[in-house]
């Protein structure tokens, strides 16, 4: 059964992939046996199934993902939030305080309050209804500190790399504590901003040059060479 | 341009503007112009230049215009009050309302409205500098400001008109063959999936002539297709360089 591609090439919407016993998967569509591709990207081919890499996409809600948003309105009894997808999503005030919400005892704007920034989970999603959020796990809720910087959101499984394996290094390089929202937004918590700074540096490198190979050794070695900059700057 | 020529097209089969009978006018092709859209596009087609954004799918306003199964998409046509030789008005007009409808028509073909219910898509066309055949220029051009912005298509849309002028078949009509000819057949399809989603005729052309000039247009198509496909990989291009 033929393919009308190799492996890695760009292609745009419309563009005919593969016939016959192919699998249409992510950002592909099947039409009459045939696969095309619905979006700009990268194509790959993996157990016979076709996949496309997106350039550019928006974020899709998934029930599970982790989230950074920002409130955009106070309700009755919860908050809208911003969650840069093209729904809002909606955090209900009784996850929040972990008991029933009673509106006469409970002031909702002292807990969160518009402009207010939270790490949260997507609890529900479907066609119907726009998301609900929770934040009744350990590290979630609301950001007290940090800085928050937005990323494509399909760049950040490239930011996580293999097995957590780039993450983890510019954790350790940085000493920085890194929450990365599947909806592009990251928030990098450090001792002091200018660590901080040079978490975000090494994340902006990483979304300008997601498709090359060998990046986790030039994002190490950028981190060495600022530290030892730092380093010479202090002495 | 006042004074209506003899002959718009002379004895060597040569138009106005030089160009022989199934010529294209020279096209040029940018994604990616606008920063604060989310999706945009420019084209220059001949004398047309006109700029498309793309925004969404979004939450829609008024909320009362989503549709609780599916996506919207909503096109506004505007011709800037520069873009001809007398002044136009900015305000709306009848043509630009029944051409932002047309042009809307000829997109939703293409995108999977059931995908995100209840969301919006806005697309946006102004015409900074129009000479004919502009509902066919803002449709490619706003066909790649969408495939920009991210949100999935089936197939790019593209289209080309083609008409009768001196009773010669032609493909690419400019303002002059326009006013003056006697047809004017706009075309907008989907190559990849050999679909017509435009298909408008202005004038009186026999069925012969009107088969033909159909014909003519979706060459037409073709041709610029090739240059869509292009610009769209180019802005994306510098990506794969990197790779290699």
């Amino acid at each position: 059964m033929p393919t009308f591609f190799e492996e890695k090439q760009l292609v745009t919407p419309g563009e005919l992939l593969a016939e016959g016993e192919y699998q249409a998967g992510e950002n592909t569509y099947l039409e009459s046996g045939k696969i095309f591709s619905a979006r700009i990207g990268l194509v790959d081919c993996d157990n016979k199934k076709v996949n496309v890499v997106a350039l550019r996409a928006f974020y899709a809600p998934k029930p599970g993902d982790i989230v950074i948003g920002s409130v955009i309105e106070v309700g009755f009894n919860g908050w809208t939030i911003d969650i840069k997808a093209p729904y809002t999503a909606l955090l209900r005030a009784s996850d929040v305080l972990n008991r029933p919400f009673k509106p006469q005892n409970d002031e909702l704007n002292q807990v969160l309050d518009a402009g207010d920034l939270i790490v949260a989970k997507i609890a529900s999603y479907d066609r119907a209804h726009d998301p609900q959020l929770t934040v009744g796990e350990p590290g979630l809720g609301k950001i007290t500190r940090g800085q928050i910087m937005r990323v494509t959101p399909t760049k950040i499984p490239r930011v996580i790399g293999r097995k957590g394996s780039m993450i983890s290094m510019i954790k350790q390089e940085t000493g920085c504590q890194i929450i990365l929202g599947l909806n592009g937004v990251v928030l990098v918590t450090g001792k002091n901003t200018a660590d901080e700074d040079l978490a975000m540096a090494a994340i902006k490198k990483i979304e300008d040059e997601s498709h090359t190979t060998g990046l986790t050794d030039r994002i190490t070695q950028l981190l060495k060479d600022e530290k030892a900059k730092r380093e010479e700057n202090k002495n | 341009m006042n004074e209506k020529p003899e002959k718009l097209i002379d004895k060597k089969g040569i138009r106005l503007d030089g160009r022989k009978a199934d010529e294209l006018r020279p096209l040029k092709l940018q994604v990616g112009v606008l920063s604060n859209a989310d999706g945009s596009a420019y084209i220059e087609h001949g004398k047309n230049k006109i700029l498309a954004a793309a925004f969404g799918p979004r939450e829609m306003h008024p909320k009362h215009l989503a549709q609780p199964d599916r996506m919207v998409l909503r096109c506004r046509y505007h011709m800037a009050p520069f873009s001809v030789q007398e002044r136009k008005s900015p305000a709306p007009s009848r043509r630009e309302v029944e051409l932002s409808k047309v042009i809307k028509e000829s997109l939703e073909p293409a995108l999977f409205l059931e995908l995100y219910p209840r969301t919006g898509v806005d697309v946006f066309v102004e015409v900074l500098q129009a000479d004919g055949g502009t509902r066919c220029a803002a449709i490619t051009a706003a066909a790649l400001a969408i495939a920009d912005s991210g949100v999935p298509m089936k197939d790019l849309v593209v289209a080309c008109a083609a008409g009768k002028v001196d009773d010669t078949v032609v493909v690419d009509l400019f303002d002059a063959e326009d006013k003056l000819g006697a047809a004017d057949v706009p075309v907008a399809c989907m190559p990849n999936l050999n679909a017509v989603t435009l298909l408008q005729m202005d004038g009186i052309l026999s069925p012969d002539e009107f088969e033909k000039a159909v014909n003519m247009a979706m060459e037409g198509c073709k041709k610029i297709y090739a240059m869509q496909k292009e610009a769209l990989k180019t802005k994306y291009m510098v990506v794969k360089e990197v790779e290699e």
